[in-house]
């Protein structure tokens, strides 16, 4: 076996890299929310003076990666690499983005799960010494998600209480081999979980099983157990995904329900109308990068267990009656080196 | 897929279902009840209103009331409003003739931006269509039936 690998699923990073430095921006929907405080820019229209929504959350990607390396006193051109993606199609977001930014580039799709699936491969670069600066970055939008995969905005149509609500929001996350907290120490990369949901309202419950299935494999992988973490954070499983998860733990004997939490249940609160919670690859991005990384600067969280959760569809597979696979990637952000 | 793997996902999707948050039913019902019957009884008024300040007759009035309730959820949805009644109205928003001018207008507004033909032209039917191509095949279906039986 590779000298770093830990059981099927985890790599153990040797030299884990730090997150030098991020940039959060989100819409006004989510600055109004109970994290508000926490972003770094807070739009005041989600067309930020754009003509389209795609090129509003093409300027959020670009200025969340710009903040990110201005912050962190670097140019562009010291970056190595630029890995991202989000949830438009050929992930047109991050292309363009890309193309501004003139970094050399991995465009990924992960859905929902694209921040973490970023993370974890700049984390292994880094670690391999094959770079060291890689940019991390990850948007999604409402409007652009809302016109892609359902109706039109102004379509009077009523959601059910399992529906998600897209978050409007882009992160940036600077990874480095400088000694500097918080550091990446673990990966575990999920595996395409499937339990056959088919219904497109109701993503908690197509993730979920991913998630669960993930956080056990991390476990087991690295000997330990819940407790080793002071919080294990999933992306966007809402509502009713997180007590799926919960549910589906404890069959396979654990408990983390005193330990966890979505950043689909904390972006909104319940009297802001979004059903099962928020969703998107930007919402695990704004939510750990505003507020998670603020909390273990603050000396709150010492280890946490971050996985953003995916559901891997597309309008052709849903109207083609294909069911709902889900993915969900796990990395260790730790203050310690490990 | 082997049989281990249905019998894990039907017991999946059974709980799923059992633990589900539902739709509040009686509460959608009611609304749907209320939201369609004063949209109904707005149709009403401007059919009365038709017939005894232009002096329409009943087949006139019709289409005078078709034309200004399209125009009413037409206008309601280009600012921004029809959508929030559709929200609470469900069903009561969307059956009445209004409901059809908002599936067209939505649309039409959200395309613009991919151009008068690609944007415009190719999505406007994009919702109401399934609603024109049956219910025009069920006319022509039952003005066949109606044709032969009589």
């Amino acid at each position: 076996m590779a000298k770093y690998r830990l059981g099927g699923q985890t790599v153990r990073l040797e030299n884990p890299p730090c997150i030098l430095s991020r940039a959060t921006i989100v819409g006004k929907k989510e600055g109004e929310g109970p994290l508000g405080e926490y972003f770094d820019v807070v739009l005041e229209d989600d067309m930020w003076g754009e003509k389209t929504w795609e090129k509003a959350e093409c300027r959020m990607y670009q200025e969340a990666a710009r903040m990110a390396i201005i912050r962190a006193g670097k140019q562009p051109q010291d970056v190595n690499y630029l890995l991202g993606g989000d949830l438009l199609n050929q992930i047109i977001t991050a292309n363009f983005a890309a193309r501004t930014l003139g970094i050399p580039f991995f465009g990924l799709y992960g859905a929902c799960s694209t921040l973490t699936e970023s993370m974890s491969l700049g984390a292994m670069l880094i670690n391999a010494g094959y770079a060291d600066l890689v940019l991390c970055v990850t948007s999604s939008h409402f409007c652009t998600a809302e016109r892609q995969y359902r109706f039109p905005l102004e379509m009077g149509t009523q959601r059910p209480p399992t529906a998600h609500w897209t978050v409007t929001g882009a992160g940036a996350f600077l990874l480095s081999n400088d000694e500097k907290p918080p550091y990446i120490t673990h990966v575990t990369t999920g595996r395409v979980i499937d339990y056959g949901i088919t219904d497109t309202y109701n993503m908690g419950a197509a993730m979920a099983p991913a998630a669960a299935a993930t956080i056990k494999a991390h476990f087991e992988d690295t000997g330990q157990g819940p407790e080793a973490y002071d919080l294990i954070v999933t992306g966007d499983l809402g509502w009713f995904g997180r007590e799926l998860t919960i549910d589906l733990l404890k069959k396979e004997g654990y408990d983390i329900s005193d330990r966890f939490i979505d950043c689909g249940c904390e972006i909104y609160s319940r009297e802001q109308d979004v059903h099962a919670g928020g969703s998107g690859c930007g919402c695990s991005a704004v939510v750990f990068g505003g507020y998670i990384l603020r909390k273990m600067e603050e000396g709150v969280y010492k280890r946490i267990l971050l996985l953003s959760t995916g559901a891997l569809l597309s309008t052709t597979s849903t109207q083609q009656g294909e069911s709902i696979p889900g993915i969900a990637h796990a990395i260790t952000i730790d203050m310690d080196r490990g | 897929m082997d049989v281990k793997q249905q019998k894990l996902n039907k017991e999946y999707q059974e709980y799923v279902q059992r633990k589900m948050p539902k739709s509040y039913l009686l509460r959608d019902c009611v609304l749907a009840f209320l939201v369609g019957g004063t949209i109904c009884t707005i149709g009403q008024a401007v059919s009365n209103f038709g017939k005894s300040y232009f002096n329409l007759n009943t087949e006139e009035a019709s289409a005078f009331t078709a034309i200004v309730m399209i125009f009413i959820g037409a206008l309601l949805t280009g600012l921004g409003v029809y959508d929030d009644i559709g929200k609470y109205g469900g069903a009561g928003s969307v059956v009445p003739i209004t409901g059809f001018a908002n599936s067209i207008v939505s649309p039409a507004m959200e395309f613009k931006k991919e151009g008068y033909v690609f944007g415009v032209g190719s999505k406007l039917f994009s919702i109401a269509g399934p609603v024109l191509v049956y219910g025009i095949s069920t006319s022509v279906l039952v003005g066949l039936i109606y044709f032969f039986v009589k």
